[in-house]
């Protein structure tokens, strides 16, 4: 199972816990997207376009204290994040809120 | 006895205030969607229990949310806006074109008839509908395929389509409103529409007379005369008595005539109520003192109403759709500022009372008035 740490506002639009735990097809980044999609509807759009599939600008993707976020969606996952050893970190970053 | 329920959208949540007719005390529901803007939120005519809001963030995009319970609970629906087509473009600040991009429902005005129904008003500007309450969209082309489309330029606040006013006496016309390229009317439900911007006058633009440019903040209309339509613009306040096809400026006596809010009493379909603001450099009321004006006269001659508003060191603002009013006898008006207050005068305006003091920036007002 891979794990997953979503922001606080996606935790409260998914209803979802601090950390979610999926079932993913492919150990991709773009496979781990998908399945969490799939898992939690509302979240599409959310963290990345509907159409382009291209992360938000203002989101974050890290794991393993990488940061993932400019790498294609066919990336392989870390392998500590495939056993479920290390999450994978979704992030709202720094900027992107209004005052 | 009637209830009243206003509904505020605000720069990080909304909030849900409710009163008996008498409109003196006032429960505060919320933050709903605490730290998202809500940009708006409406109720259904056809059922007041369903609402829908608006929610989004610089960080996760656009959010519909419907309640089917008057606002105690909601749920997510769909948030897929996609251009019809190929978006093409439209003008940048700088005049180069620029290609559509959604960012944003500045505006959600759902069906008089039908609650599944409701159209969005979105930045960069396009009016989409949804008829299975809020699950999916589409976009009624139309508008943003008419043929000035490449010649719409953003306001400062973005090219956002705000104002959407259903006719309910010809379920085929709607009226739109767009910062910054004018009025539209469509005469066959969304299919074609044309500009109605004859009339207005403005010097921002290269030909102040163009047909289209004009950056209209917001039109009202009284529903017992549908072909009526008053309007502020970014300066001049305008009203039209055959459908848009032209207007005259009511301006009168006004002390400034830019401003955002216009909204009808319920019940007078010649009385209407602005908030003028300062000038389109300074978003602040004149001399730091609050003043809604209002008309009984259809524009042109106008009162200041400053009973219960403060008179003195005041310098916020009043968004485009932050002014709504009941339909109880006597009428309520409502409207939220900038510094997070929401004001309402049961009496038609005559004098003002604070509901809330300190709510975040308000975006915009909308009152239900419950049997």
């Amino acid at each position: 199972m891979i794990r997953v740490i979503l922001p606080a506002h996606l935790r409260t639009l998914g209803r979802a816990g601090s950390e979610v735990t999926l079932e993913v097809k492919a150990f991709t980044i773009g496979g781990l997207l998908d399945a969490l999609e799939e898992r939690y509807p509302m979240l599409q759009g959310a963290v990345r376009d509907h159409v382009t599939l291209q992360r938000r600008p203002f989101v974050r993707y890290f794991a393993c204290e990488q940061d993932l976020s400019h790498e294609p969606l066919d990336t392989p996952l870390p392998s500590p994040v495939v056993s479920g050893a290390e999450p994978f970190l979704i992030v709202g970053a720094i900027a992107g809120g209004s005052f | 006895m009637s209830q009243v329920r206003v509904l505020v959208g605000t720069r990080k949540g909304a909030f849900v205030l409710t009163s008996d007719g008498k409109r003196e005390k006032w429960d505060v529901s919320g933050p709903h969607f605490a730290g998202w803007e809500i940009y708006h939120l409406k109720g259904s005519p056809a059922d007041p229990n369903r609402l829908y809001a608006s929610q989004s963030s610089g960080w996760f995009g656009q959010q519909i949310q419907r309640s089917k319970d008057g606002g105690t609970t909601w749920e997510p629906v769909g948030n897929k806006f996609v251009y019809a087509g190929v978006p093409g473009t439209h003008q940048w600040y700088d005049g180069t074109p620029h290609p559509w991009e959604f960012k944003r429902v500045w505006h959600l005005e759902p069906s008089l008839s039908d609650p599944d129904k409701v159209y969005a008003g979105v930045e960069d500007a396009a009016l989409f509908e949804s008829s299975d309450a809020g699950q999916s969209w589409s976009e009624l082309s139309g508008l943003r395929g008419h043929g000035t489309g490449p010649h719409w330029a953003p306001g400062a606040g973005g090219m956002c389509l705000h104002t959407i006013v259903i006719d309910p006496s010809n379920p085929q016309r709607m009226y739109i409103a767009i910062s910054a390229a004018g009025a539209f009317r469509t005469d066959d439900a969304g299919k074609s529409w044309r500009p109605i911007n004859h009339g207005l006058h403005s010097q921002h633009i290269p030909d102040p007379d163009a047909e289209v440019g004009h950056c209209v903040h917001r039109i009202a209309m009284h529903r017992s005369r549908p072909d009526t339509l008053f309007m502020q613009k970014h300066w001049d306040v305008m009203r039209s008595d055959n459908a848009g096809d032209s207007w005259q400026e009511v301006s009168g006596n006004l002390p400034t005539d830019f401003g955002f809010v216009i909204d009808v009493h319920a019940h007078e379909p010649e009385t209407i109520y602005v908030v003028p603001i300062k000038s389109d450099s300074e978003h602040f009321p004149l001399d730091g003192k609050l003043s809604v004006y209002r008309s009984r006269s259809g524009g042109n001659e106008w009162e200041a109403l400053r009973k219960g508003l403060p008179q003195k060191d005041c310098y916020v603002n009043v968004l485009r759709d932050a002014m709504a009013v009941d339909s109880l006898d006597k009428c309520g008006v409502y409207f939220g500022t900038t510094g997070g207050q929401v004001y309402a005068s049961a009496d038609a305006g005559d004098s003002w009372a604070p509901i809330v003091h300190d709510l975040p920036a308000v975006l915009s007002v909308e009152v239900q008035t419950l049997a």
